[in-house]
């Protein structure tokens, strides 16, 4: 076991950067995901950490230890690779094997390790098998077998959900849980799933265009974004941004006039998310939303429609309840959970949250 | 799914089909034909299409011409040594051109090819001087050499379709699992590149054993299996000629069909 510590980590590759500047803290027993759509970094920062890319800046450190320009097999970390990377010419005992076999365990460990490791997997019955004679699910489980066979100070992981079917990633997400934790091994999980994000870490650090643009547990990054981009990444729908006027430090929308913090212009964004959004009962303040589409989705409608001045907005309800009519063109009036606004400034940057 | 090929698409292909294997298989025939049939077969014409009785004496007679077998081992040699001096650059050459990214790499690749364009006719000269002072001359080794030369550029570069068809992933894996770039290479990547190489190899090996114009100038007495035989039966009934060829192209016929499916592999069709 062991934390990852990654100081002002940068790389170009030639003209192009890939990361600005990165800097994150994995604390020792802790699982964190990296998250952001593709290109923004997340894998690079994942492939200089396990040293299969050079950083062009910056320090990487396992533990106390500077693994800076160490090669990948003297780092002391597994990695579970995006298409599994089992090796076709070994059987799955082998496979799984291979990282204590290339650190000369005795055949009693090598053989306790496998099966402790495919116990903890399920594969104990394909351990003679090749792999290609394996479902992707099963050789997504002997590619984590493998990883943590050879019980790995820090364990890397490579979008390893993103090649299975829907529903077998779900059943995986949860397992892969429950393995993890009983392992209790130092993760780090690339991945562009909010979801996967969400349901897994302990913490999520947020990639956008070679930066980190948030690192928090969870509800943190859901709840209070510190960027623009996280809000409008995390969540699903994204968060709503309006841009509202701010006279005597208040932001006005649609005639509810709220509180904004210091630091804000003449105008300011905020950041709503759909659900904390309900209906204005009879005599309440409320602002005005025009609906476009009303879509059912099970146990919540999204509302699509737009506010303050005709900006975009979309809005879930719960299905139960009473509801106000919900025919297209229709005026409703609503009101947003006072506690959960999110302030941004021209910046992009929350107000609350500069540092 | 393909519509259903019509009736002229079947002729045209079974037509094509039809020329090919004329194309290859008449020559052997008529090599076979001509070994096998007896002194007689060999210059009556029409050909009967089966020799009515097999006759295995001029095979035999071939067989028992003095230093046929000392050829025949000469040549297995020279196209042994050719097949490891042509994997031993082929392989590392072609690992570097699969996975390094280095100035000069698509110009390297050129280079490559350019040298099965220089005509060997054109060196045998100046060859045969420096190999007759370096002391190579006349010997398997040397005839080796020129013909790894032949075989290297081929060798290369299918090393490096081989490798560059193997995901990288597979490597990196070895790597993070405690491989250094040397012991991941022999761990993972030439176990999943070996049926590929052997086919290769197999190649090169024919190759050798093919050669005619090299083996002949750069030999006197060591002579490999085809500039011995072009030597001596140059002189000799027409029917001993045949069995000598049969006898030359039975070998790689056999090899380039064990590997048959590995060479489409390499090469890129994608048969089964």
């Amino acid at each position: 076991m062991a934390s990852i510590t990654i100081e002002r980590v940068a790389k170009s590759f030639g003209e192009v950067q890939a990361l600005a500047e990165v800097n994150l803290t994995v604390a020792d027993g802790e699982f964190v995901a990296l998250l952001g759509p593709s290109g923004c970094g997340k894998t690079t920062l994942l492939r200089i950490i396990a040293g299969l890319e050079a950083q062009s800046r910056g320090r990487v450190l396992i533990g106390e230890r500077d693994v800076s320009d160490l090669p990948p097999r003297k780092r002391g970390l597994a990695m579970v690779f995006q298409n599994y990377a089992v090796f076709p010419h070994l059987t799955v005992f082998e496979n799984v094997a291979f990282g204590l076999r290339m650190a000369k365990a005795d055949k009693a460990r090598v053989l306790a390790q496998v099966e402790k490791a495919a116990s903890l997997l399920h594969i104990e019955g394909l351990l003679k098998r090749y792999p290609a004679q394996l479902s992707g699910g099963q050789r997504q489980r002997v590619a984590v077998a493998r990883a943590l066979a050879v019980e790995p100070a820090v364990l890397l992981m490579d979008e390893p959900l993103s090649n299975l079917d829907a529903l077998l990633r779900l059943e995986m997400r949860a397992e892969l849980k429950g393995v993890l934790a009983q392992a209790g091994t130092t993760t780090l999980y690339v991945t562009h799933d909010q979801t996967e994000a969400m349901g897994l870490a302990d913490r999520i650090a947020v990639m956008h265009g070679g930066r980190i643009e948030q690192v928090g547990t969870p509800s943190d990054i859901y709840d209070r974004p510190r960027t623009r981009f996280v809000g409008g990444f995390v969540g699903n729908p994204p968060m709503n941004f309006l841009d509202l006027p701010v006279r005597d430090g208040k932001a006005d929308l649609g005639g509810m006039t709220f509180p904004v913090p210091a630091g804000s212009g003449s105008q300011v964004l905020l950041g709503l998310r759909g659900e904390d959004i309900v209906p204005a009962s009879e005599g309440e303040p409320g602002f005005v939303f025009t609906l476009r589409v009303a879509e059912l989705l099970g146990p919540q409608f999204l509302l699509t429609g737009s506010a303050a001045g005709g900006q975009p907005m979309r809005v879930v309800l719960p299905a139960g309840g009473t509801l106000p009519p919900l025919t297209p063109g229709t005026d409703l009036r609503l009101k947003p959970d006072v506690a959960r606004l999110s302030w941004i400034g021209g910046d992009g940057i929350a107000l609350e949250q500069r540092s | 799914m393909n519509p259903r090929p019509s009736r002229f698409d079947r002729a045209l292909f079974f037509t094509g089909l039809a020329v090919l294997c004329v194309w290859t298989l008449l020559p052997i025939y008529l090599l076979a034909l001509g070994a096998l049939g007896g002194r007689d077969i060999v210059s009556q014409w029409p050909k009967p299409f089966a020799p009515f009785s097999v006759a295995l004496d001029t095979l035999r007679t071939f067989l028992a011409i003095d230093g046929v077998w000392r050829a025949t081992w000469v040549s297995v040699k020279a196209a042994a040594m050719t097949m490891v001096m042509a994997l031993a650059m082929g392989v590392p050459a072609g690992y570097a051109l699969a996975r390094f990214r280095f100035r000069g790499s698509g110009a390297y690749r050129i280079l490559i090819l350019m040298t099965r364009a220089f005509p060997v006719a054109i060196l045998a000269l100046p060859l045969t001087v420096s190999f007759i002072r370096l002391g190579v001359y006349d010997t398997p080794f040397g005839v080796a050499l020129v013909h790894a030369v032949l075989a290297t550029p081929f060798a290369t570069l299918v090393c490096a379709s081989l490798f560059m068809g193997i995901p990288r992933e597979f490597e990196e894996a070895a790597w993070v699992f405690g491989c250094s770039r040397f012991t991941g290479f022999i761990k993972v990547v030439l176990p999943l590149a070996l049926p590929g190489i052997a086919a290769a190899s197999i190649f090169a090996f024919v190759l050798s054993w093919n050669e005619v114009f090299a083996a002949s100038v750069l030999t006197v007495r060591q002579r490999p299996l085809t500039a011995f035989l072009l030597s001596v039966l140059s002189e000799s009934p027409l029917h001993l000629q045949f069995a000598g060829g049969l006898i030359l192209i039975v070998p790689s016929v056999l090899f380039i069909f064990l590997v048959r499916r590995r060479l489409f592999a390499m090469w890129g069709i994608g048969n089964r």
